[in-house]
């Protein structure tokens, strides 16, 4: 019976990220963001398993046929199937919204750090390379890398990933420099807790909520932006399905005007995935704001 | 104050060395012969094998990195960014040409989501958590998530081709005299599909810092005071709140400037965006790299004349 009560209480102690979770699953935007966006990642993975069709098989006899029974979203200009293609786009457009963020995430938590810890010199190189690269229009850069690798998958990752660097490392800096002075990094430090231990351990939880929430909200602009170059012909080249090249036929009136199936779908797919990761980006600021910690 | 702007200028000028190094960098990634890049290939073909040897060592192709880096830079203060492949107008030409249509773009989208995005976030404040709010604040999710070219491709198809209101693309009617009415309507599309991202911003924005400053004393002290809550929210809270906005909508003109490479090319509007995406099409990279540094230095200059219409705003900001 004592036990019970025991393992009772342990279980609703109320630990900050308890507290983050409920934060979150209050939020309805977010847990609706959460779920189309599990879906579409499902519908992803197991794309090959879900098709109908083959994304690449080319039908001519199925010349730009409108939705039926057997084709849901009907057959693009080579007859092959709109659906097929469409779940099949959703692995390399979220990829690279994945991948690119990821690349220049980790390139903001190194700069960001040595910035924050090492200050003087380091901290005033990089900070004005910040500057400089904030500056710099990154879609004319991108566009410009991406012409010189030659359009790519990887290059379309690799050219967002190398430009998106300085406003998170802006952001990690900030955090760390204000951390530093906080009382109980000074509390940790006079305990006489060796310096990688405070760095770990109290520093960088700080700066990684914030971090994710940036982040979240980067892989929405990331695919937005890779749904762009592709849909200008600079991102992923055909006959690979993504969201943005299945859209870049519609620049001829005659598509857009009387073959909407091509281009209506992956439209809607592109804003649904990024709507929902922006709300789910709202959720996680709200979930892990610091200051919201005590109450909720 | 002058001491303040002297400040920021100063600040400004290893930002800008910076910029042209960038620049400079990627002139050496472009493939191709630098020398084309300076002469064009037309003029190339009609000189013999010692004047083009001539032409490199004059211009300084055959310096070390830093040699051939302030030659460039030299030549380009003075606006001299070399020829496009294939020749006729020079790069600076092309890029005065085509900068205005851009700019009028720009401008329109600005105040167009400037003019939609605040109010969105004031009424989103004010009625903070109603279903007003929550309506508002879709809308504005919206409006950031939606792909401009979907958004362009979807008002083409509904205005153009179905209702036939709005033209599909141009600057102004083929063949009829320049009307500002002509202009005006060829304008109201693009501008207003490339103002919705940042009309999304602006609400998000106004509204947190609407929030922000509603919680601060002196609004609490204007509503003791026993001012009409209309005069404390216009007067006392919103042009508190508005103040970092100048910032920030600084920054965004990069932003609103990679935006008008789709929305130029899906409209077929004459200006930078379009002109480098033709120019990526065709390897055109000297005209790239013009557009890069003219925008780069574009968007450097407008963050300086915010820092100091900031500091004109608030005076708190010259004594930090």
């Amino acid at each position: 019976m004592a036990n019970d009560l025991q393992a009772e209480q342990q279980l609703f102690v109320d630990t900050p990220a308890r507290r983050a979770v409920r934060r979150f699953s209050r939020h309805r935007l977010a847990m609706l963001g959460l779920g189309v966006l599990l879906i579409m990642v499902l519908l992803a993975v197991f794309a090959p398993a879900v098709a109908p069709h083959s994304p690449t098989k080319q039908e001519l006899s199925l010349y730009r046929k409108p939705p039926t029974q057997t084709h849901w979203l009907g057959t693009d200009s080579l007859g092959r199937d709109v659906f097929s293609r469409l779940i099949h786009a959703g692995r390399v457009s979220l990829s690279v919204g994945l991948v690119a963020v990821g690349i220049y995430e980790t390139i903001a938590i190194l700069l960001g750090a040595i910035a924050g810890y090492y200050g003087s010199k380091l901290d005033w190189i990089i900070m004005r390379a910040v500057d400089v690269v904030m500056t710099i229009p990154t879609m004319i850069v991108i566009i410009f890398l991406v012409s010189i690798l030659g359009p790519s998958m990887y290059n379309s990752m690799l050219a967002i990933g190398i430009m998106g660097w300085p406003e998170p490392t802006r952001l990690v800096r900030g955090q760390i420099l204000s951390l530093r002075e906080m009382d109980y990094v000074t509390a940790a430090r006079s305990l006489g807790l060796p310096t990688h231990r405070i760095i770990l351990r109290h520093v960088l939880p700080g700066v990684v909520a914030p971090l994710v929430v940036h982040a979240t909200f980067g892989v929405a602009g990331a695919i937005l932006l890779e749904a762009g170059l592709s849909f200008l012909g600079l991102g992923v080249p055909p006959p690979t399905a993504s969201w943005g090249n299945m859209m870049s036929s519609a620049q001829t009136l005659n598509i857009l005007e009387r073959v909407p199936w091509l281009w209506v779908p992956p439209g809607i797919a592109i804003m649904l995935s990024v709507l929902s990761i922006n709300f789910i980006g709202d959720g996680l600021r709200d979930a892990l704001d610091p200051r919201g910690m005590e109450t909720g | 104050m002058t001491k303040y702007i002297i400040q920021r200028v100063i600040v400004s000028i290893p930002i800008f060395f910076g910029i042209t190094m960038i620049v400079f960098a990627l002139y050496a990634l472009a493939p191709g012969d630098p020398l084309a890049m300076l002469l064009g290939e037309r003029a190339m073909l009609e000189m013999t094998a010692e004047e083009l040897e001539a032409a490199r060592e004059s211009l300084g192709l055959n310096d070390p990195w830093w040699g051939r880096y302030i030659s460039w830079l030299s030549r380009a203060i003075r606006g001299d960014l070399g020829y496009p492949l294939t020749g006729g107008y020079t790069v600076m030409e092309l890029l005065q040409q085509r900068i205005g249509p851009t700019l009028l773009l720009m401008a329109t989208a600005f105040a167009v989501s400037l003019l939609a995005g605040v109010p969105m976030g004031i009424v989103m404040a004010l009625k903070q958590y109603s279903w007003i709010d929550y309506l508002v604040t879709v809308l504005a999710f919206a409006q950031l998530s939606i792909p401009s070219f979907f958004l362009a491709l979807g008002a083409m198809y509904v205005f153009s081709l179905k209702l036939d209101i709005f033209p599909t693309s141009g600057l102004q009617t083929i063949g009829e005299p320049f009307s500002l009415w002509d202009r005006i309507h060829h304008l109201i599309m693009p501008s207003f599909i490339l103002a919705a991202y940042f009309a999304g911003v602006w609400a998000r924005y106004t509204r947190s810092s609407m929030l922000e400053t509603m919680h601060l004393e002196f609004v609490t002290t204007a509503r003791a005071k026993g001012l009409r809550e209309r005069v404390v929210v216009v007067r006392h809270a919103l042009r508190n709140a508005l103040l970092p906005m100048i910032t920030v909508a600084s920054l965004s003109l990069g932003q609103l400037l990679g935006g008008s490479i789709i929305i130029e090319t899906i409209f077929q509007w004459p200006g930078l965006g379009m002109l480098g995406w033709q120019a990526t099409l065709n390897r055109e990279y000297p005209i790239l790299m013009g557009i890069i540094l003219i925008a780069s230095t574009m968007v450097l200059a407008s963050n300086l004349l915010a820092d100091i219409l900031y500091a004109v705003a608030d005076p708190r900001i010259r004594y930090d």
